[in-house]
């Protein structure tokens, strides 16, 4: 009887994790991909919609699962690319594109007819507006998704680029101007040689 | 053998003579300006104040141009907590006010106001002096030291009220007086407290008074003895020698940062993110505790800074008594440099200071020194970038306890969490890691390259986090329009298709009541018919 031990006390041991786990997975249940949310949350959120999908949540859950390369987000730029890239345990591609200055969209007011179409068109409710009036565009809240072009009857609207703020300002990378700097000390001493 | 053991205990770091970690001595660059007393410069043609010149939030302008001001006159007011005003350095007309460059290395525009003087300097006269200020509520004082837009002169520029809080939670028993000069060239602090002693110590006097200390120092390095003696002599003179004392330090770069000299007076160390009042201390400037001064005792503003003015293109290196918005251009030719072309101008001192782009920026409050260099020197100085060989020499110098060759690794390699686990924000870019570095590794360089992605990518993250806000909240709005649309549509839906089924209920009932009419007319019809027949058979 006793080599029956083993087998009781595993089967117990069984049962009893196999209720807790049922019990956990009822309990701890998480609404929503978790791994679609991470992304999403990598994502610059422009809505623009040049990875092909209808903004930044969508592409995300594509991402997740396994539908669409990690490099098609072209605002988000190499960083994003490599931080998704590494969340999905894949090997990073290169941005076929080419990465763009930040731009933001401005309304030429006198052109304006008032026609609301591109209030309906921005994705992030930036465009101000009525019917008959001028509308125009929230800089400060414009992702530069270029989505309000297309539907501009009179093309009054440009994507103009975002000037430098002093209090954004960031120092460049080193090396740069001083390896410049070097080049032509260098050409000078030679020529001095010479 | 007892040289030995101080020797290990220098090397390993235990109980250092030195007061603060690391720290470098500079040879023979001392006193390029030392000794000469302060030389007042005259009026220039232009005087211009950016809007902001202070740690913190903008100014805003208060005036108009063609507006006439007068010296002292408050010309920018400040907006939100952290900020103090601008005040006119003399008197004249407002010519403009448009964007203008300022000591910044980027070399971009901010607001600026200029005024045009006319050369009479009339002087505003709406604060009023308060010799005894120890009869002053001490709410008072702190608005006027606020209301004459006082930042520490020290270079960093973070606004002086803000310190001088009396807070129960964290009492202050020390004020340290920052006598240290901050950068191996400048001397303008030195020959401020042989000049003006007594008002640099009443500065500190008022201070005390605010925060309620118990105890001052003053501390002063020991290549400025000349600066230690006349102190000494004026606290005596003061009768201050109980509660004031005079600390002389071994020099030592950069003891001048505000915890570094905390760590070598008090022995504490300020706490990673913390601020000073944390332990107890405050500490100032005595250019800033000198200003204090002349806005308490005398209703002065601050309108004119002492600069250091050296460099190997300056003939005759001076310390100058300026008016804040004098352009560096003139402040040059004042001490006889007259060719731009060939020399490069330094704002702030030769440690930590940054290239201008251009001469036609002005002097602002955090102008401590202007220094301006051959272009030769420079680039004499300048080495490539070598491999780093790990010798530790920038670990070993750093005044924060860091390690910059893993920092400066991790930045180059964008790895910027990374930097941050390794305390990349406590870095007070004193720039002796780079100044030792045997490859030349321009170390401070990258830090501030790392800091500002840090600062932009969290900006970034803030920006996309709001567009997932406002993009969710569209799409719900939309959904819901969407929604209503349908809900709206069925109930339309219902209620025609239930108007119709009542039209029909109608059309059957009228349809019935008149199938039955016609049933009864033709029946009547019918019996009519009938009759007709009968009576017709009748009458055959």
């Amino acid at each position: 009887m006793e080599f029956l031990y083993p087998v009781f006390i595993f089967a117990i041991l069984a049962l009893v994790i196999g209720v807790g786990l049922a019990l956990a997975s009822r309990y701890f249940h998480v609404e929503g991909d978790p791994l679609s949310d991470k992304i999403d949350a990598l994502l610059p959120q422009t809505q623009c919609g040049q990875c092909g999908y209808p903004g930044c949540r969508p592409y995300a859950n594509a991402v997740a699962a396994d539908e669409v390369s990690v490099n098609h987000c072209v605002p988000g730029g190499e960083r994003t690319m490599l931080a998704i890239a590494d969340i999905m345990g894949v090997e990073p591609k290169a941005i076929e594109e080419e990465e763009t200055v930040p731009v933001v969209a401005y309304i030429r007011e006198d052109e304006c007819i008032g026609c609301t179409l591109c209030i309906k068109a921005c994705p992030v409710d930036c465009i101000i507006g009525a019917p008959k009036q001028y509308h125009t565009i929230v800089a400060d809240h414009c992702t530069g998704c270029t989505l309000c072009l297309e539907p501009c009857p009179v093309d009054c609207i440009d994507m103009v680029e975002t000037p430098e703020l002093l209090e954004h300002w960031a120092w460049p990378v080193p090396g740069t101007k001083r390896a410049i700097k070097a080049e032509t000390r260098k050409a000078s001493h030679e020529d001095a040689d010479v | 053998m007892f040289d030995l053991w101080d020797k290990v205990q220098q090397v390993l770091h235990i109980n250092t003579p030195r007061g603060f970690t690391g720290g470098i001595v500079h040879q023979n660059q001392y006193k390029i300006t030392g000794g000469d007393s302060i030389v007042a410069s005259p009026l220039p043609d232009m005087l211009v104040h950016p809007i902001k010149q202070h740690i913190g939030d903008p100014c805003e302008p208060i005036v108009n141009v063609g507006e006439r001001v007068l010296k002292g006159q408050m010309i920018a007011k400040a907006q939100g907590y952290l900020s103090v005003p601008i005040h006119a350095s003399t008197s004249g007309v407002v010519e403009k006010i448009e964007k203008h460059l300022i000591p910044h290395p980027s070399g971009l525009g901010l607001t600026s106001i200029s005024i045009k003087p006319d050369g009479l300097d009339e002087v505003d006269e709406s604060l009023h002096p308060l010799p005894n200020y120890r009869s002053v509520d001490i709410v008072e004082l702190r608005e006027r030291i606020r209301h004459a837009g006082l930042a520490g002169l020290g270079g960093a520029v973070f606004p002086t009220f803000v310190k001088l809080v009396h807070d129960q939670k964290h009492p202050i028993e020390t004020v340290i007086l920052n006598g240290i000069e901050c950068e191996p060239w400048l001397t303008c602090d030195h020959q401020l407290m042989i000049e003006k002693a007594h008002e640099i110590i009443t500065g500190l006097d008022i201070v005390m008074y605010l925060v309620d200390a118990k105890q001052g120092i003053i501390a002063i390095e020991d290549n400025k003895p000349d600066a230690v003696t006349v102190m000494r002599k004026t606290l005596k003179d003061m009768g201050l020698t109980d509660t004031v004392e005079v600390k002389v330090l071994p020099t030592r770069y950069p003891q001048g940062g505000e915890k570094q000299l905390i760590q070598a007076i008090t022995g504490k160390e300020i706490p990673a993110g913390g601020l000073p009042l944390h332990i107890g201390v405050i500490s100032s400037n005595v250019g800033t505790s000198k200003a204090i001064y002349d806005a308490v005792c005398l209703g002065e503003p601050l309108t004119e800074r002492i600069i250091t003015v050296s460099g190997d293109a300056v003939p005759k290196a001076v310390n100058m008594s300026v008016r804040l918005g004098t352009s560096v251009r003139f402040l040059l030719a004042q001490v006889g440099v007259t060719g731009f072309d060939d020399i490069k101008i330094i704002h702030g001192g030769p440690m930590m200071g940054e290239l201008m782009v251009d001469a036609d920026v002005p002097v602002v409050k955090a102008s401590n020194g202007i220094l301006a260099m051959h272009k030769q020197s420079i680039m004499r100085a300048h080495h490539d970038e070598e491999p780093c060989i790990r010798c530790g020499d920038c670990g070993e110098v750093c005044p924060a306890g860091l390690m910059p060759n893993l920092l400066a690794q991790h930045c180059k390699e964008d790895q910027f969490e990374r930097a941050q686990d390794y305390n990349l924000f406590d870095c007070i870019e004193c720039g002796a890691c780079s100044y030792v570095c045997p490859s030349h590794i321009p170390l401070v360089h990258y830090f501030r390259y790392g800091k500002g992605q840090v600062a932009q990518i969290q900006r970034e993250k803030a920006f996309a986090e709001e567009s997932r806000m406002r993009s969710e909240k569209r799409d719900a709005r939309l959904a819901k329009e969407l929604a209503e649309k349908e809900e709206k549509r069925r109930i339309a839906k219902e209620k025609k298709e239930a108007r119709a089924k009542a039209l029909a209920d109608k059309q059957a009932a009228e349809d019935a009541t008149l199938s039955v009419e016609a049933e009864n007319a033709n029946e009547n019809a019918d019996k009519g018919v009938a009759k007709a027949v009968d009576k017709s058979e009748e009458a055959s």
